[in-house]
């Protein structure tokens, strides 16, 4: 009986086998659709040309692809290219293609892509990340699908940028519109868009890898918190991608129809100081106020003790990431000492967003304490607080979570809002980019340091990536939100 | 009666050109740049120039103004900003879906309204007319958005029985539109019922008190015939005044259910170019909606005509 039961279960293996081997098989577990819910609509589809997370988010991985991809830990991996080899000067990469690959539009991905998206990136790009493209030197074709990429300098961030939406691949017949019709390699493609309702992405039949095994995802926007959480409790969708208030979360506590993930996003709560004026000129006053600030009851207070506490600009999924929560421990009494008995009435301009809001509230009771009294003005996000704050730089306090990833280097902009200027904080980023890994950690660990010392702000907490689902969803919920995109390939319904 | 609507359609013409003006102004007023906005954190001062131009929001206000005007009048609202797509087009999608929001909350408006306060007069001596009186206070107390909340939280997360929110149009699925816009119906018309009860209740009072009204009970006709033969046209001059301003209010009032509910309708396209700095998206939907509330009042006026011929 035993044995046949085996010899059953081996026929199964061979089956399924023979079924993932064909290119034109079906997903034999194909599931019924899928609706997400998100917070922010993209204004348009064009990322290479508007801000907003929403845009990546819902496109990156599922339709544009890049060469090689971010996984749940951070690492890189491969994705269009089989694998890459880099010149012993770390100066030269040789891209493998993946063959068989073609666009939605029906055109293969070739070299010739890989040559026009990269050199894309400088010339019709609109956003200041291009520059992470500024180290290439030149991208060339040695046959269909082989390409060659030259550094002008030996760069470790640049595999990375090319993870993030920089690398995308586009075709070189596929971007007219890129605001309306994306045109990608990947597992999905643009199905409908409901403008102000909901964007409908359906299975690419002609997809070159493992097809998704749910056909159509349908991604709701919400910009009411309430409005999401009830469709979620009516069966409007099946999934919360991001909860807006962790306090809501009681809601969903009933394990038989809801589960709770919850893992770290690259999001820094900052309180940022201006560097540039007084008080927060001086440093001492900017390490009062970190001595000042109980993080742990802030955390709790704010955003329901959902989250991590970080001491600099470095979340815990980047491989040099050090504890830096020690360097500034709640001391009430130090903090005094440092302001010397002096007090300081200081405006705190935050954006209308409610983390920020939550957190301003207990920074400005928490200050008090220490005789820093601080008048919150909330500004509408992102109109109003991106023209007074960050363009103007007319504030004292702020407080923004920075959600870009591997984005401590913003500190080196002394023209950048927090208008932190240490050439020595410079030196260490751009020998970090240059050097050996082992050499990158070290100055990256380095620089957080130097950033937590010199109090170039406060870091009030990590964001967490909180997602609620159905109990049906089994598989492919991400658990961290380090990446760009939100990734629907590898969800599986019951 | 043509002098009378020559008169309200000059009116008409001199309030809409004079909106334009006004809607322009204060867009302009706005603080916040659209470029600054669509490029975010990103921005370089290149970039912001480079479409500043492509958008043509570097040129001067008057030439901008004349530009959005000009267009207008020849019935083409431009192109937006972040969408890049007709602006025209986009308003016609979402207005059908907002009036469908405020004629259905209308009518449901009505159909509460009407009976009520009219019952609440006939019997403004018993409890049961009283009660009505109380009830119709409560109702002006609760705004829309809550009156949504409320009806969601007990039909839609307790009851199960409606979707919580969405918009399903009606030639995808006629009985799916009915349901997802049945609770957003009712939170409008409920609301904008109760106040509509208050002033049927008073109109009709006031009729009651009439002389004609006593005469026609005289001539043998009952309380309810007499009201029905005799009052309730004379009732319906103030409820018809009442009406229009409230068609406004319902107006205003379906942005804010619009996003409780996540319905696509105007509401939302408002609040969306607003917070995108989407300016002349923006300057085309308030265009539309001041033009609907004078094209109320247009009515209303007609209306008066026509029931009051002392008017004409």
């Amino acid at each position: 009986m035993r044995r046949i039961g085996t010899w059953v279960a081996l026929g199964g293996l061979l089956l399924s086998a023979a079924c993932g081997g064909g290119s034109a098989a079906t997903p034999t577990t194909a599931t019924k659709p899928l609706a997400v819910g998100f917070v922010a609509e993209p204004a348009n589809l064009d990322f290479t040309a508007t801000e907003g997370a929403a845009i990546p988010q819902a496109l990156l991985v599922n339709v544009y692809e890049g060469l090689v991809k971010l996984d749940q830990d951070g690492k890189i991996q491969p994705l269009l290219a089989e694998k890459w080899e880099v010149s012993p000067d770390n100066k030269t990469y040789t891209f493998t293609l993946r063959k068989g690959v073609t666009f939605t539009n029906g055109a293969p991905f070739t070299a010739d892509d890989v040559v026009f998206s990269i050199n894309r990136v400088k010339s019709d790009w609109k956003l200041k990340i291009k520059s992470q493209m500024d180290v290439v030197d030149k991208v060339e074709k040695k046959d269909d699908s082989t390409a060659v990429v030259t550094l002008k300098q030996p760069s470790n961030g640049w595999l990375y940028s090319m993870a993030t939406r920089l690398g995308a691949m586009f075709s070189r017949t596929g971007v007219a519109d890129l605001a309306n019709k994306p045109v990608g390699t990947g597992p999905y493609q643009l199905g409908s868009w409901k403008r102000g309702d909901s964007i409908q992405l359906t299975a690419n039949e002609k997809y070159w890898g493992t097809k998704p095994q749910v056909p159509q995802i349908t991604l709701k926007y919400f910009k009411d918190a309430t409005a999401m959480n009830n469709a979620l409790l009516t069966g409007g969708i099946d999934i919360i991608s991001a909860v807006q208030a962790p306090e809501s979360l009681a809601q969903f506590a009933d394990t038989n129809r809801f589960q709770v993930v919850e893992g770290t996003t690259n999001g820094e709560v900052v309180l940022s100081m201006n560097n540039s004026r007084p008080p927060f000129n001086d440093k001492k006053v900017r390490q009062a106020v970190r001595h000042a600030i109980d993080h742990r009851a802030l955390l709790d207070t704010a955003w329901a003790g959902r989250g991590q506490l970080i001491g600099s600009m470095v979340p815990p999924t980047d491989p040099w990431y050090e504890d830096r929560t020690g360097d500034y421990p709640y001391d009430v009494a130090k903090a005094k000492e440092l302001l010397g008995g002096k007090t300081h009435n200081v405006k705190m301009r935050i954006p209308n967003l409610p983390y920020a809001v939550a957190a301003a509230q207990v920074v400005k009771s928490q200050l008090a304490q220490v005789g820093i009294t601080a008048e919150i003005d909330p500004l509408e996000f992102p109109a109003r607080w991106l023209d007074v704050v960050f363009k103007q730089g007319d504030y004292d306090l702020s407080i923004i979570n920075h959600v870009e990833p591997r984005d401590m280097g913003i500190f080196a902009d002394k023209s950048y809002y927090f208008r932190y200027d240490n050439p020595e904080f410079g030196k260490l980023l751009a020998s970090a980019d240059s050097g050996t890994e082992q050499e990158q950690a070290a100055d990256l660990k380095a620089a957080a340091k130097l950033l937590s010392e010199d109090a170039a702000a406060d870091w009030l907490f990590l964001f967490p990536n909180l997602i609620v689902a159905k109990k049906d969803i089994t598989g492919g919920l991400p658990k961290n939100g380090i990446s760009e995109a939100f990734d629907f390939t590898a969800l599986t319904k019951r | 009666m043509i002098s009378y609507l020559a008169k309200r359609v000059a009116v008409l013409l001199a309030s809409t050109a004079t909106a334009g003006v006004v809607v322009f102004a204060f867009m302009a007023l706005l603080p916040g740049d659209p470029a600054e906005v669509a490029l975010g954190v990103n921005a370089t001062p290149e970039a912001i120039e480079a479409l500043r131009r492509q958008w043509g929001t570097d040129r001067p206000p008057l030439t901008q103004f004349l530009d959005w005007i000009g267009g207008l009048a020849a019935g083409d609202f431009g192109v937006s900003y972040v969408t890049s797509s007709p602006i025209g087009q986009q308003i016609g999608e979402r207005l059908g879906v907002t009036l469908t929001l405020v004629v259905g909350g209308m009518v449901i408006a009505l159909i509460v309204a009407v009976p009520a306060g009219t019952f609440a007069a006939v019997h403004h001596r018993n409890p049961l007319g009283a009660l009505i009186s109380a009830a119709s206070q409560v109702g002006i107390a609760v705004p829309a958005f809550l009156a949504g909340i409320l009806l969601v939280f007990v039909f839609a997360v307790q009851a199960q029985a409606l979707p919580s929110g969405g918009y399903v149009p009606l030639t995808e699925d006629p009985s799916l539109w009915f349901q997802s816009l049945l609770l957003p119906w009712l939170s409008l018309g409920l609301v904008q019922g109760a106040v509509l009860t208050r002033y049927v209740r008073s109109a009709v009072l006031e009729v009651m008190r009439e002389d004609y009204l006593r005469t026609a009970r005289a001539k043998g006709r009952g309380r309810m015939g007499a009201l029905w033969r005799h009052g309730l046209r004379n009732a319906a001059i103030p409820v018809v005044t009442v009406l229009g301003l409230q068609l406004a209010t319902l107006l205003i009032g379906a942005v804010v259910v619009e996003r409780v509910f996540v319905i696509p309708g105007l509401g939302d396209l408002l609040l969306n170019g607003v917070a995108q700095r989407d300016l002349l998206l923006v300057q085309g939907v308030v265009m539309v909606l001041v033009v609907a509330v004078l094209l109320v009042n247009f009515v209303v006026d007609v209306a008066y005509a026509v029931l009051d011929p002392r008017l004409r």
